[in-house]
Formats: C-alpha cells, sequence, structure tokens
C-alpha cells in the first residue's frame, strides 16, 4: 500500500489525500473560487439591485479602463501608496528593527514591559483600537490635544492620512519587532565585539555588521508588511474613508463602491486590480525565498 | 563615566520612554473609561462608578453579541486546527502526487487572496447560497482564508517532529491511527498550540468578513456591535462602548498571558530568512 519509501506515517497515498481533502475543500470553495470569480463579475456590470442586478452584462474591460481614468481610484491608489510607504515600509520597518536593537541590552523587566505593550497593541481586535485612537486623536477630549495643550484640533479630519499612518505604526510594529529580535539573534555576538572594540559607532555597526547578516530578514519583513497593509481594511473603522476621500485607502474604496453604492461589477474590477498588485508582491517574494534556499 | 557616556545613556532611556508611552497612552483609556461617570473619548482620572457595568450588562444584544462571536470563533478555530493538522501531517509524510506544487500555491494563495481582496464575490456567493446571516456559513469562511498559513506554520512543526519515533511505533505493531494520536500530536502539540492560539485571536478580532456576511443584529459578533454602538442614533454610545470594549478585550489579553508564560512569544523557525 505504501509505494515510497518516505511515508514513516503508514499512511499511503489514499488515506493522504483524504487528510488533505476537506482543507482543500474549504479552500477551493471561500477562497480560489471567489478569487477567480472576481475576475468574472470584474467584467460585468453587475449591481446589487436594479435591472443589472437581475441580469449582468458582460462589458468586458470597460471597468478597468473607467477605474483607471476614475479619480477617486487613481487618488485611492496614491493613498495606498503613502499608507504602505509611510506606515509598513518605514514606520514599522524602522521602529521594529530600532525596538529589536535597542532592547537587547536593557534589563529583562523593561524589555518586557516595552515587548508587553507593543504585542498588546498589535493582539487587541480592531473595532476596540479604533476607539482606543478615537480617544486620542479625538477633537474636544482627546488625549493628543490635551498633551499638546492644543484641543480643538480635529486630528482625523484636519490629518486623516497621516493620524492613519501614526495608527498603522503603532498596529503594526510587532511583527517586525519579533521578526528583527530573532533576526539579531543569528548575528555572531563576536562581530558586534569586534566592532565595539574598534571603536564603531551604533550605526556604523548596524549598517557594516549587522545589517548584512539580515539583509533577507529585511526583504521578506518589508514585503510581508507591505502586502498586509495595503490590504488592511481597519483604516474603515478610524475614517471610514473621510472626509471627502482624503483617506480612502483601497480596501475601503473597493467596500464602499460595492456594498455603498451597490456597483458590484465595477468594485470587482478594482479588487482585480489589488489582486493583481498583492501576486507581484507574492511572487517577488517566493522568487527571494527560492533564490536563498 | 564620561560626560558624554552619561549624556548618550539618558538620551537612550528618554528614546525607550517615548516609546513606552507611544504604545501605553492609547491604552489606558480601556483602563480608566469604563469605570468613569461621565466616560468620553479621551483620558481622563475617573470618576469611579460601576454604573456602566450595569448599563453594559441591560444592554439587549451586548452579552448576545460576546456569545455569537465565542460561537464564530470556537467553530472557525476548531476547523482551522483539525483541517490544517490533518493536512499539514499528511503533506509532511506522504509524498502525494503533486505535493510541491500544491505547497507553492497554497503559499502564494495564503498571502494574495484577502477578505479585502475578494469581499464581493463571497458576498455575492454568501448571498446566492442563502447563507448571509449564517454564522456557520461566516465561520467557515473565516476558516477557509486562515487555512493556508495554517497548513503552511504546522507543516513547518511536523517536519521537525523526527520520524524515527513513528517507524518504531510501527514495528511494534500500531495502526496509523495510533501513530498519529500517541505518537505525533503530543510531540507536535507546541505547533498545533500556536494554530490554535493564532486563529483564535483573529477570528476573534475579525471584522470585515462578519460585518459584511452577517447583516441582521441578532447574529452579529462582538466586533461588528462594537461598531454599531459607535452611530447607533447618531453619536456613540458612550456609557456601553468602554466596558464593552473592555470585555471583549479580556479574552485575548487572557490568551496572550498564557501564551507569553507558556511558550514566550518568539518565532520558532517558520520565518526564515
Amino acid at each position: 500500500m505504501d509505494s515510497s519509501g518516505l511515508d514513516s506515517s503508514g499512511l499511503g497515498v489514499r488515506r493522504a489525500v483524504g487528510f488533505v481533502a476537506p482543507a482543500l475543500v474549504l479552500i477551493g470553495v471561500f477562497l480560489v473560487f471567489p478569487a477567480l470569480w472576481t475576475l468574472y463579475i470584474g467584467i460585468t456590470n453587475y449591481q446589487l439591485t436594479g435591472p443589472a442586478a437581475a441580469n449582468p452584462r458582460v462589458v468586458g474591460l470597460d471597468n478597468v479602463v473607467n477605474a483607471v481614468r476614475d479619480p477617486l481610484f487613481t487618488n485611492s491608489v496614491w493613498l495606498t501608496a503613502l499608507f504602505v510607504l509611510g506606515s509598513a515600509v518605514i514606520g514599522q520597518n524602522v521602529l521594529g528593527f530600532g525596538l529589536a536593537w535597542l532592547l537587547r541590552t536593557v534589563r529583562p523587566v523593561l524589555r518586557r514591559t516595552v515587548e508587553g505593550l507593543v504585542l498588546l497593541s498589535w493582539i487587541l481586535p480592531g473595532t476596540v483600537v479604533a476607539y482606543l485612537w478615537f480617544a486620542v486623536l479625538s477633537r474636544d477630549t482627546g488625549t493628543l490635544g490635551m498633551l499638546l495643550g492644543s484641543p480643538r484640533t480635529a486630528w482625523l479630519v484636519q490629518y486623516p492620512m497621516t493620524s492613519l499612518i501614526i495608527f498603522n505604526v503603532w498596529r503594526g510594529t510587532a511583527f517586525s519587532m519579533l521578526l528583527y529580535t530573532s533576526a539579531l539573534a543569528a548575528v555572531p555576538p563576536s562581530q558586534l565585539e569586534t566592532a565595539r572594540l574598534a571603536g564603531a559607532s551604533g550605526w556604523q555597526t548596524v549598517r557594516d555588521v549587522v545589517f548584512p547578516h539580515i539583509r533577507g530578514h529585511v526583504l521578506t519583513n518589508t514585503l510581508l508588511i507591505s502586502l498586509w497593509t495595503a490590504n488592511d481594511f481597519t483604516p474603515f473603522l478610524l475614517t471610514a474613508g473621510g472626509p471627502n476621500h482624503r483617506s480612502e485607502v483601497l480596501p475601503v474604496l473597493i467596500y464602499r463602491q460595492a456594498l455603498e453604492s451597490g456597483q458590484l461589477g465595477y468594485a470587482s474590477a478594482m479588487s482585480m486590480l489589488l489582486l493583481v498588485g498583492n501576486l507581484v508582491i507574492a511572487l517577488v517574494y517566493l522568487r527571494l525565498l527560492r533564490r536563498r534556499a | 563615566m564620561s560626560p558624554l557616556w552619561m549624556v548618550r545613556r539618558i538620551g537612550f532611556y528618554v528614546l525607550i520612554a517615548v516609546v513606552l508611552a507611544f504604545f501605553a497612552v492609547p491604552m489606558l483609556w480601556l483602563a480608566s473609561a469604563p469605570f468613569d461617570s461621565k466616560p468620553g473619548l479621551g483620558l481622563r482620572w475617573p470618576d469611579w462608578t460601576l454604573a456602566n457595568v450595569v448599563a453594559t450588562f441591560d444592554h439587549p444584544y451586548a452579552l448576545t453579541s460576546l456569545v455569537n462571536s465565542l460561537v464564530l470563533c470556537v467553530i472557525a478555530t476548531v476547523v482551522t486546527t483539525v483541517f490544517a493538522a490533518l493536512a499539514a501531517y499528511a503533506l509532511s509524510r506522504v509524498r502525494i502526487p503533486g505535493r510541491d506544487l500544491l505547497l507553492y500555491l497554497l503559499l502564494l494563495l495564503s498571502s494574495v487572496v484577502t477578505g479585502t481582496a475578494a469581499m464581493v464575490p463571497i458576498f455575492v456567493m454568501m448571498l446566492q447560497l442563502g447563507l448571509i446571516n449564517s454564522q456557520f456559513g461566516t465561520a467557515l469562511v473565516i476558516a477557509g482564508g486562515m487555512l493556508p498559513a495554517a497548513i503552511f506554520i504546522l507543516k513547518d512543526f511536523v517536519d521537525a517532529v523526527p520520524r524515527s519515533y513513528e517507524e518504531s511505533a510501527r514495528v511494534f505493531g500500531a495502526s496509523p491511527r495510533q501513530v498519529l494520536g500517541h505518537v505525533v500530536l503530543p510531540v507536535a502539540r507546541p505547533g498545533v498550540a500556536t494554530i490554535f492560539v493564532w486563529a483564535f485571536v483573529n477570528a476573534w478580532g475579525n471584522f470585515l468578513l462578519p460585518f459584511l456576511l452577517l447583516r441582521d443584529v441578532g447574529q452579529q459578533p462582538a466586533a461588528v456591535l462594537l461598531r454599531t454602538l459607535y452611530d447607533e442614533g447618531g453619536s456613540a454610545n458612550l456609557t456601553v462602548i468602554p466596558v464593552f470594549s473592555l470585555l471583549y478585550s479580556i479574552p485575548v489579553v487572557v490568551l496572550y498571558l498564557f501564551v507569553s508564560k507558556r511558550y514566550g512569544f518568539r518565532f520558532h523557525g517558520g520565518i526564515k530568512s
């Protein structure tokens, strides 16, 4: 029953397929099929209500062409890029590495406290976190206004994108911190010691000794957090895209087009473009992963 | 102990203090507002009271939604953990035809197809299947989204279980089921626990999918109700929101404390350069 000598479990191929099948069925129905169906809905004029809801018509690539020409879409792509660049590529990356680097040398109690808070901000439910930040940023009684001694600034209205970027740094730094902490453990202590004896400054040590060892981690981390940030729906909870589309990142735009305007076909075409973007990032990542293996 | 050294040392701790404040200050609201007689969106020393707690327990949907969250979360977590464990074990041990391609596709899928990118077809599909407002259906959608990553992480753990354990068990006549139950599962338990906690925290906090698929307030989990409380009647219901946020956060915090005490929050293998 066992065709390969590698099968130490004694399952045999048939039973093994039976073990994999339930997972594959769920993945197929709820992940692969919707992804493929996005492609189809994206070329129709399907709507949530009205005549096009009953009999959607295939309109080809019109949706994609319209999207690319739609100022709301280009605005949204730009805001998403800003969000990813500011909060993930720069914010979480730099702060995550900085924390991993600085916390190596401090007392364990302090390290555990900081790490604990950073992790907590990562795992608390998104809807709760949104209220925590309303309390920081609200106009009349907000903590930030109080700390700066300048109440009556409605941060989420006047600076929506800056607020979202700072929020997302707070929300997501934990992953980068964890990843860089485990990466730094792999840097040979002897090399750090040599750098210290040679009188290298902190920055020189990071650049010349540490960075060559963790280059792969930096890449992995940057690609993963970029992907997650580009697909993050939490901005909806904080600003819902407003005021006047000024913080309408792609996930929020897709939601509003699909469920609020009922333009299912058009929203699908935008999802399709987001999927393509994700695919490009993931393929780059897998290629680099394979090259290193 | 040169002056320069002192200055750098002070600068170092000031930096740590600023970072600490950045992460801690937003969370203080969760400690003060629930017990303040006039809770607001802002931080102040509370005028202590338990009236908000009473009001929250009296809210018609608050407790229901926590139960809904639990139902949704338990179904999604159990399905994810069991299905992922079975699949990871078979994929780790048996050379099924096309296995490498399958693993590659799973890795790709787990990152590319997100709830955000697939929300329209998922919504339309559930609408046509008549599964809008079905907690079980929503739980399965959540599980489907978590499965590829779960299989991947678990396979790493199972790969690390030495094959010789199973081989010796089989020499002594153990059936495949006994091998799995008595040999592999106990050794791979940290991996299964990791996936369980990871899936639970993800499903517990998931907002988008229940928000899309559960339109009836009686079926909605805490994540969605908490949002509804924000624009209910045109303004935020601030007597209920803080206490409810706290109640809703407790399971995640408890799990976090459990994990950090038992296993430590570290990346073990898995994420490699």
